[in-house]
């Protein structure tokens, strides 16, 4: 069974389901939109259940010719950070659904539109990372800013349109980039071993260090905007703050990881000698993004931006965990890609109930929300606590993980990005005191606490969040074998322990 | 040796602390019950786990349970793992079992509050943490525990936080601890650097092969977690804030158990600190700073519960002072540290009741005389002063004298100075404890006729007079042959007592005496025999202005990190928008030509973007085209 072609096509099936349902009927949009994200992710759960996790070849692997005269190929394929990733992103789109139930109605145009630009990302979102041809993979990194763009920039508040526009020009920027380095690639390729797009042929390919320099920096610098990493973030708070807060989960939460993941699949596979070269400066720009999204984050007065400044710290720890080169700190970035796509859910669906009952996004307009909505204001708590890596919660294990692999190869950077631990705690705790504590100030009183609906939305959230805390082995077996086959891939061995050394295993 | 039951000790609060908070306003009726019931139930589980210990021999007595692998990555393997040896078993009996009592006085001291059910909730998940914490079989599993206390210490100060200043309070206890908390990140990083391990069992067994600088990196690195546990300098200012929180949590958390947990750390990491002597001195020398530290504090606070947080931050400072002094010292720190729980809990619980006999007066100015009106407070609060004091035969003066006199014992310079420095500690301690006898209960009454001052309900003082009977029996108990020391022996390394010492108990026991004696006398004087004004006397020496501003710890923070902190915050956001994505927005403007250009793709942006996807694909063809030619 081709399971990858199959979980490209249900959204697509869903979305035209949805495109010939009367413009006027928008609560058959939702559940339609919903029926199939349900469905999406049944669908891939039983695909997961059925990987050989202990293999570390690609698996599901599906091949088949699509523009011969380039020998561009319609090749899918997963290993085990791919397969966490897909399913990162088909759970949150669901809850995405349920969660933002009224997010279409602000919008340019019709709830359909929003329900199908969302079905059509999803389809993208599984292309992307199980895309195993260059090419293909291309195509779906620029194709997703499609429905992105017209996601904020429809459905959005306040300078949603600037700040869409404003992310588009980035993500061409750094495509274009990239299209330049795959072109290089492909030219090479000719020389070599006869023109593909073939992701595994393509990392046999030689090359000097020059040429590997350059083309490792367009897909790095494509990568690092996306992630984003420190000082090409820029957009990200823009979009953050226009965005609706469904739209946002999708954007930090799942396409933002393109970015890291793109760095692990693409940067290090084709490019191990320019990663070797780029590892200092790239640790030294994760451990930036750590240290500055986390000051940034203490000083926003926004809701909405003081999410996406953590995100920036948050993907600053990836970033560092993908660049230790140890098979904790790359185990540890994939899981913390996963985790860090639930806590954001959780602060950004849950902060965005806070700001549609307010009315507003600003931090100082909350205040005392504890003794009004307590259910609201503790589920807000614990997203919180997860983003600060409470030990107990999901993404104390992946920092840590992260962490730890970084100080056994560059003790000097792990602490510097331990200071990060301080900093969150400054970055969730003033918010929560300024919104949640104190008394109950004006325009607060009368607000409702969540509804059926949200709960049921927002539960299954923390409960991952709670249960990866405590036991994360299901996610961190599948993840093993591909981050070690990375990083042995890319040369690399974990550095034994000082007595290890010494007795000179 | 393994036993199944030790994860239900963790299980039944946690279980409990749960139910509570997910049943919400339905389980107000029974909540508290059910939470003191569960409570009761791990200390029942800890008796008899304690008594099956003693049934074995000194070396069988530890048991270990294995639950499952919970972190496995390369050669980074952690397991959820429990273990209860001599060490832990202390721990265990002392949290659940004054945890029950304080349960117990808490139904009774909240039963006013609206929200006591979430009280209890929070009471014990902090039982639960505190459990994982003694209980966890590698550092890993120690720093799960370590956290979740803070997380129920933060939300147990800030407990009534729609007072703006009591969610601040919670706040700066969190942060502080997280400052620490750094510590124990790097300590548990290095270790796995260093040893390829993180357990308890496997850093003991390798750490005699590591290097010096390593082992006296993760020496320091563990201080540094201790020092904001449990409120040590430099790093103890949360403490005195954290008084915000109901006054059952500040017996509990913030005197018996959790801020004592530094202790257990540093005493838990004996083979560490055996084998890293700078480490060591440098802990023994944070708890002789501290000591005198928190001492001098107390000297001026009026408010009781801030004069009781002061003695408890000097009492911890003994015990790290203790434990800093390596074999000798580690089984007085841990004596101290029960009968400390002892005593400071019922001392608190009785500040508390005298607080809910003055409607939550806590300046001692405002009280006076209350002995009349609270025998029972005032007996049971008289026995917990009498054992901090030191006066034979009451508990503290078996675990205090001891500490005392290992540290005279240490040698050297080094010995004379921290001696000295606890001998004056305990002089100090004689007079601000004997101040805060004075002001409250005896004297002329200087509240106003509002207050109705009485005795607490048996619920409250039941406790405490249990309480008030381990301050008066413990460290009898504890000392008599040398019970608690021998049976500490297999987890910490003993050296044979009574080795080249500089002062004997005797002479040690009558220097103490005397300068208590003293420190008794002066507060008498200055506290009996003189009027006590009802307002704070302002012509006062600096060193008491010094001393009321808490030796100027927050100013200290507030120049040196906080406001260079907000600073910095200020100026990188400025810095973001207006030269970060200003190079950003200058570039792509500078690319489009004029600015004409980029606000043209702003206002037309679909059409604009359907050009973008135009010229992108062509660009695409184009390029393929041409390199396959």
């Amino acid at each position: 069974m081709n399971w990858l072609t199959t979980l490209m096509a249900l959204p697509l099936v869903g979305a035209l389901v949805i495109s010939v349902l009367p413009k006027s009927n928008a609560l058959a949009a939702k559940r339609a939109a919903f029926a199939t994200t349900l469905i999406v992710a049944g669908a891939t759960i039983t695909m997961a259940v059925q990987f050989q996790r202990d293999n570390v070849e690609i698996q599901f692997v599906e091949s088949r010719s699509w523009i011969p005269s380039f020998g561009i190929k319609y090749a899918l394929g997963i290993d085990g950070i791919a397969l966490v990733l897909i399913l990162l992103s088909v759970l949150l789109a669901p809850i995405v659904v349920l969660a933002g139930w009224n997010e279409s109605s602000g919008g340019r145009w019709s709830a359909k539109t929003f329900y199908i630009l969302l079905l059509v990302l999803e389809t993208m979102i599984v292309g992307v990372f199980s895309a195993t041809d260059v090419f293909l993979f291309y195509v779906f990194f620029e194709a997703m800013l499609v429905p992105v763009y017209f996601l904020i920039g429809g459905f959005g508040t306040g300078e949603r349109s600037a700040a869409a526009v404003k992310f588009l020009l980035y993500s061409l920027f750094g495509g274009l980039l990239m299209l330049a380095s795959i072109i290089a690639l492909y030219v090479l390729s000719g020389e070599q071993i006869g023109h593909t797009f073939d992701l595994a042929a393509l990392s046999h390919l030689t090359m000097d260090s020059t040429t590997e320099n350059f083309l490792f920096l367009g897909f790095f610098i494509a990568f690092a905007i996306k992630a984003p990493l420190w000082p090409l973030h820029t957009w990200l708070p823009d979009a953050a703050a226009s965005a609706t807060p469904g739209t946002s989960v999708l954007l930090l939460g799942v396409l933002d990881k393109v970015g890291t993941f793109g760095m692990i699949r693409y940067c290090m596979t084709l490019f191990p000698h320019a990663t070797k070269t780029f590892t200092p400066m790239i640790i030294v720009l994760a451990l930036i993004s750590i240290i500055y999204g986390a000051f940034l984050a203490i000083g926003q007065k926004d809701l909405k931006r003081l999410i996406a400044f953590t995100s920036i710290s948050h993907f600053g720890f990836i970033t560092l965990g993908i660049f230790s080169m140890t098979s904790q700190g790359q185990s540890g970035a994939t899981l913390y890609m996963f985790n860090h796509g639930f806590s954001t859910a959780a602060l950004f669906l849950i902060g965005g109930w806070m700001m549609s009952r307010r009315g507003s996004s600003k931090i100082a307009d909350f205040g005392g929300l504890q003794r009004v909505t307590p259910v609201m204001a503790w589920t807000f708590f614990i997203a919180g606590m997860s983003s600060l890596a409470l030990p107990g919660l999901s993404s104390f294990v992946s920092e840590f993980l992260v962490l730890v692999g970084t100080y056994t190869r560059y003790p000097v950077a792990a602490v510097i990005g331990t200071f990060g631990i301080v900093l969150a705690a400054l970055y969730i705790l003033i918010p929560v005191q300024r919104a949640l504590h104190g008394p109950v100030t004006p325009g607060n009183e009368g607000l409702s606490d969540l509804n059926m609906r949200e709960r049921i939305a927002i539960a299954p959230v923390l409960a991952i969040i709670i249960a990866l805390g405590f036991y994360p082995s299901p996610l961190l077996n599948v993840i093993n074998p591909a981050a070690a086959h990375t990083i042995a891939q890319s040369g690399f061995t974990d550095p034994v322990s000082q007595i290890d050394a010494k007795a000179g295993k | 040796m393994t036993s199944n039951s030790l994860v239900y000790l963790i299980a039944l609060p946690l279980f409990g602390s749960a139910v509570l908070l997910l049943a919400g306003r339905r389980s107000d009726r029974w909540g508290h019950l059910l939470a003191t019931a569960l409570s009761a139930g791990s200390f029942g589980i800890g008796l008899m786990q304690f008594s099956q210990m003693l049934s074995r021999s000194n070396e069988q007595r530890a048991v270990s349970q294995k639950l499952f692998s919970w972190i496995s990555v390369g050669s980074f393997e952690v397991d959820a793992g429990l273990m209860l040896d001599q060490l832990s078993i202390c721990f265990v009996l002392l949290i659940t079992g004054v945890g029950t009592l304080i349960h117990i006085y808490s139904i009774a001291y909240m039963s006013h509050d609206h929200d006591r059910r979430r009280f209890f909730a929070f009471l014990n998940f902090f039982i639960a943490a505190m459990l994982l914490l003694v209980l966890g079989d590698s550092y890993l599993n120690l720093y799960v525990g370590w956290e979740g206390v803070g997380l129920a210490s933060y939300l147990l100060i800030g407990f009534w936080n729609q007072k703006p200043t009591y969610a601040t309070a919670a706040k700066k206890a969190f942060i502080a601890n997280r400052v620490g908390d750094m510590g124990l990140s790097l300590a548990i990083m290095i270790a796995f650097a260093t040893l390829g391990t993180v357990s308890f069992a496997g850093v003991k067994e390798h750490a005699s092969q590591a290097s010096t600088g390593a082992l006296t990196a993760i020496g320091i690195m563990l201080l540094v977690a201790a020092t904001g546990k449990s409120a040590q300098f430099p790093l103890q200012s949360w403490l005195g804030d954290a008084m915000a929180g109901p006054t059952p949590v500040s017996a509990l958390i913030h005197a018996a158990t959790m801020v004592t947990a530094g202790v257990y750390l540093i005493t838990r990491s004996n083979f560490i600190f055996d084998a890293a002597p700078t480490a060591q001195l440098c802990v023994a020398i944070i708890g002789a700073i501290t000591l005198l530290f928190g001492a001098v504090i107390g000297m001026a606070k009026d408010d009781i519960k801030k004069a009781l947080a002061a003695s408890t931050m000097s009492q911890i400072g003994y015990m790290v002072l203790g434990a800093g002094l390596g074999p000798a010292g580690y089984a007085f720190a841990i004596m101290h540290l029960l009968t400390h729980g002892f005593f400071k809990a019922g001392m608190f619980l009785g500040a508390g009741s005298v607080m809910h006999g003055m409607d939550d007066e806590v300046n001692m100015r405002r009280y006076g005389g209350l002995s009349k009106f609270m025998p029972i407070t005032f007996a049971t609060f008289g026995l917990g002063y009498l054992a901090i004091i030191g006066v034979p035969p009451f508990a503290g003066f078996y675990s205090k004298d001891k500490i005392i006199e290992v540290a005279f014992n240490a040698g050297g310079i080094k010995g004379i100075t921290l001696g000295v420095a606890a001998l004056l500690g305990a002089a100090i301690t004689a007079f601000y404890m004997t101040r805060v006898v004075i002001l409250t209960f005896a004297g002329s009454k200087r509240w106003d006729d509002k207050a109705h001052p009485h005795e607490s309900p048996f619920l409250m003082w039941g406790p405490m007079a249990l309480l008030a009977l381990g301050s008066v029996t413990s460290g009898f108990l504890f000392t008599h042959g040398d019970a608690l020391r021998n049976w500490l022996a297999p987890v910490v390394e003993q050296i044979p007592a009574h080795e080249g010492e500089l002062l004997s108990p005797m002479i040690v026991s009558i220097l103490a005496l005397v300068l208590v004696v003293l420190g008794v006398s002066l507060a008498v004087i200055k506290y009996f025999l003189n009027e006590v004004p009802e307002t704070v006397p302002e012509n006062v020496t600096i060193f008491t202005k010094l001393a009321r501003r808490d030796l100027l710890q927050d100013a200290f923070n507030e120049a040196a990190f906080m406001r260079p902190g907000q600073s910095l915050t200020r100026a990188l956001v400025k810095t973001d928008v207006a030269v970060i994505d200003g190079a950003v927005r200058g570039i792509a403007r500078l690319a489009s030509g004029s600015g004409k250009a980029l606000r043209t793709t702003q206002t037309g942006f679909v059409r604009s973007y359907a050009m973008w996807i135009l010229l992108g694909a062509i660009a695409l063809i184009a390029a393929i085209w041409m390199v396959t030619l």
